[in-house]
């Protein structure tokens, strides 16, 4: 007989449920397990304070590629943004902020390696030869814009979430199974961390030992839900201990400490010794796409004060206090970037008109190596349709245009 | 020309594949030294060693995830999903991920991936061990799903998926895995991917069916012919996506009646699409409606009553003469 559970007598026959708390002292086995510990890096502070002792060597070159790219990153975000709001991009998640780990990270990449991104790291993107035309295509809804350079070992954006760290386990198994030196490095956000598939993809690494960085962007929020109701845990970067990988927390808006925790764990990927955990804690000062509102969850103060953390103001007074770059030269390239993204914005609106691009029977050209007969004959279907729909535009819309032919 | 049931033929395309192309990985549950639950790996792990036969964490989106990587690597993985009823975990995988990597990427990369999973029921299993969801697959766009009904398809078809160039579900009926032997050729074969076959020649009704269904089918067409006269033709279907309409119109435009059969739920089933491809090509033909043999639309009974949720010949027979006497 079903239980009417409106009736309390009813659960009576049941017994009732009262935890029993122990003290874990008392009841819990006495020997202990030594686990490491998880490392905080920070070394050019909020402030553009340097930790000289842990401060990197790296090419003034370097520095300026590094630079360069999250500039770009950051003045595209920015201009994508605003043609969101004037209807000319669809709807997008910003990068603005996220400068650091991705591009701190991705300068370590070489050629044979692989770049397996999340959806904020532009900046990455960017430097690994991904075009700002590409970017904007994606964004605007065109499957060209997921095409990754030609000979790019990249992936194009991921926008479900966490199921591209599988991707990237993958890629490195199949490099640990083939011997090949090479390595992955993937990202992901502090909500993905919560998907089953960031812990099968991490575990899937470290039985395998498979070359693979998994570099998470914290930036504390998952749209709306903070971290505190994501885990209860005090670090994401801690869950690697359960893995058997080792794990550390960077400051993610400082791009030398994340450029020195992906350099060791490159390295140790690339000695055999497997997958590494970096989390990178930064913000998202943005919304978390164009048809967000922040204000519904977080306060301004606490924006206010991330936003003064965010990662490029510190990385350029830095170059210019070790001249690196003067004022002169970095005003030069914020106008050089700026004519860069005003080209390209005049030739990816220039491309979208294309025939190539414009076609809507190529939702059914690359589906599979070959087109089959069913689908070819919705590819007729479609095409007749739109043929008729033209005719009968241009006899009722446009007479004139018509009559002149 | 060697007799074997299903269950080796499927092993002995494994075997094959794998040694004509050092790129074929064979990866999944208990695939190594346990050669999987049902044996179908037998002898890889001990040939061809812990770096081409893959003992994977038990996790079947970690399984399809980390095969779409070597794929996209170059490799050429061959996932064993240890029973189908399991592989919805890898589904996510499979619907978001290697089904659209060439359409997104405008034929960039691209996922050769294979999903060998034993599905369907017949064998008395526990729970969630004879599902029948092909349809699911065949619905998500990018994806292939081909089905073998016996030995000498089952491995002919196993090379065609491997060989494909883009993501293969290949489904494994295991009720006939070791029902029956059948000559299968000393050469390596192949079947084209989206082809069915006609199986039995006739003239006065179509039955269609694949997987384990085609056997209970083909007894009805015999005892249709002995006890009734009729002669009905009989298409094993193979690959139920990309589904070869073009034989199935042909073979109904003859006959003008058809029943399909198949042991998935009926509704939004293959037995609906078949349906629909007659009704658009061969409707002014048909001399009755269509009617569908299939599993009810209820989850799987528990085994003490699964054989009245399957196809039998009895149910194929029933329909096939209210369709002929229509």
């Amino acid at each position: 007989m079903p239980v009417d559970t409106t009736k309390d007598d009813q659960t009576a026959d049941f017994p009732s449920f009262t935890p029993v708390l122990h003290n874990r002292v008392d009841s819990m086995p006495r020997t202990k397990i030594e686990l490491p510990n998880i490392e905080y890096l920070s070394i050019l502070d909020e402030d553009a304070k340097l930790d000289k002792a842990l401060e990197p060597k790296i090419a003034p070159e370097t520095l300026k590629t590094m630079y360069k790219y999250m500039l770009l990153a950051r003045r595209t975000d920015e201009r994508m943004l605003l043609m969101q709001r004037q209807g000319r991009m669809g709807t997008f998640p910003q990068s603005s902020g996220h400068e650091a780990i991705s591009m701190g990270s991705a300068i370590h990449l070489g050629k044979t390696d692989w770049h397996v991104p999340a959806y904020r790291e532009l900046a990455g993107l960017l430097y690994r030869g991904w075009s700002i035309e590409t970017t904007l295509l994606y964004w605007n809804g065109f499957e060209e814009g997921a095409m990754p350079p030609e000979g790019v070992n990249d992936l194009p954006v991921c926008v479900p979430i966490a199921s591209q760290l599988l991707h990237a386990a993958g890629l490195g198994m199949a490099m640990k199974l083939r011997n090949d030196n090479s390595i992955v490095m993937t990202y992901f956000g502090d909500g993905a961390s919560s998907e089953g598939d960031t812990h099968e993809a991490m575990n899937f690494a470290s039985v395998y030992q498979a070359p693979v960085v998994f570099v998470c962007l914290n930036n504390q929020y998952a749209i709306s839900v903070p971290i505190a109701k994501q885990m209860r845990n005090e670090t994401i970067a801690q869950r690697a201990i359960a893995y058997g990988m080792p794990g550390i927390r960077v400051d993610g808006n400082d791009v030398l400490a994340v450029y020195v925790a992906t350099m060791e764990a490159v390295e140790r990927a690339k000695r055999g010794e497997g997958p590494t955990l970096i989390e990178g804690l930064t913000y998202r000062f943005t919304p978390h796409t164009t048809a967000d509102d922040p204000k519904r969850y977080r306060s301004d103060e606490e924006c206010a004060l991330w936003t003064k953390r965010e990662p490029l103001a510190r990385f350029k007074k830095y170059l210019v206090a070790k001249g690196v770059y003067t004022e002169k030269q970095l005003e030069e390239l914020e106008q050089e970037l700026d004519t860069m993204i005003k080209a390209s914005i005049v030739k990816v609106e220039e491309m979208a008109q294309s025939e190539e691009l414009a076609n809507p029977l190529s939702m059914f050209d690359y589906l599979y190596s070959d087109i089959p007969p069913y689908l070819n004959e919705q590819r007729e279907e479609l095409k007749k349709h739109l043929e008729q729909v033209k005719n009968s535009t241009n006899s009722g819309v446009s007479p004139q245009k018509a009559s002149a032919h | 020309m060697a007799q074997m049931n299903m269950a080796k033929a499927i092993n002995l395309a494994l075997f094959e594949a794998m040694e004509r192309d050092d790129k074929v990985i064979v990866m999944g549950e208990d695939v190594g030294p346990d050669e999987g639950v049902f044996r179908i790996t037998e002898g890889l792990y001990h040939k061809f060693g812990d770096k081409r036969v893959l003992d994977t964490p038990l996790a079947e989106s970690g399984i399809m995830g980390t095969a779409i990587g070597m794929a996209i690597y170059g490799l050429r993985p061959v996932c064993e999903m240890q029973f189908s009823g399991f592989d919805y975990y890898a589904f996510h995988q499979l619907e978001c991920h290697a089904s659209r990597f060439r359409n997104r990427t405008r034929g960039r990369v691209t996922v050769p991936v294979v999903m060998r999973a034993p599905y369907g029921g017949g064998i008395r299993a526990l729970e969630h061990h004879s599902e029948s969801r092909e349809a699911i697959y065949a619905h998500t766009p990018g994806l292939k799903v081909v089905i073998p009904s016996g030995p000498r398809n089952a491995r002919a078809l196993l090379h065609s998926a491997i060989q494909d160039p883009d993501p293969v579900i290949y489904y494994e009926p295991k009720a006939i895995y070791r029902l029956f032997k059948e000559d299968v050729p000393e050469a390596m074969e192949t079947l084209p991917i989206g082809q069915a076959q006609v199986v039995r020649k006739g003239k006065d009704i179509t039955l269609i069916s694949y997987g384990a269904s085609l056997r209970p089918t083909l007894e009805a067409a015999e005892l249709l012919e002995e006890e009734d006269g009729v002669q009905a033709e009989v298409i094993d279907l193979l690959t139920i996506s990309p589904m070869d309409a073009t034989l199935i119109i042909e073979s109904v435009k003859k006959t003008g009646r058809a029943v399909v059969v198949h042991e998935g739920p009926r509704t939004c089933g293959l037995g609906a699409e078949v349906v629909a491809r007659i009704n658009e090509a061969a409707l002014l033909y048909l001399e009755a409606p269509i009617k569908r043999v299939t599993g009810f639309d209820v989850p799987i009974p528990y085994f003490s009553k699964e054989r009245f949720f399957l196809p039998d010949p009895e149910r194929v027979l029933a329909a096939s003469r209210e369709t002929l006497s229509f």
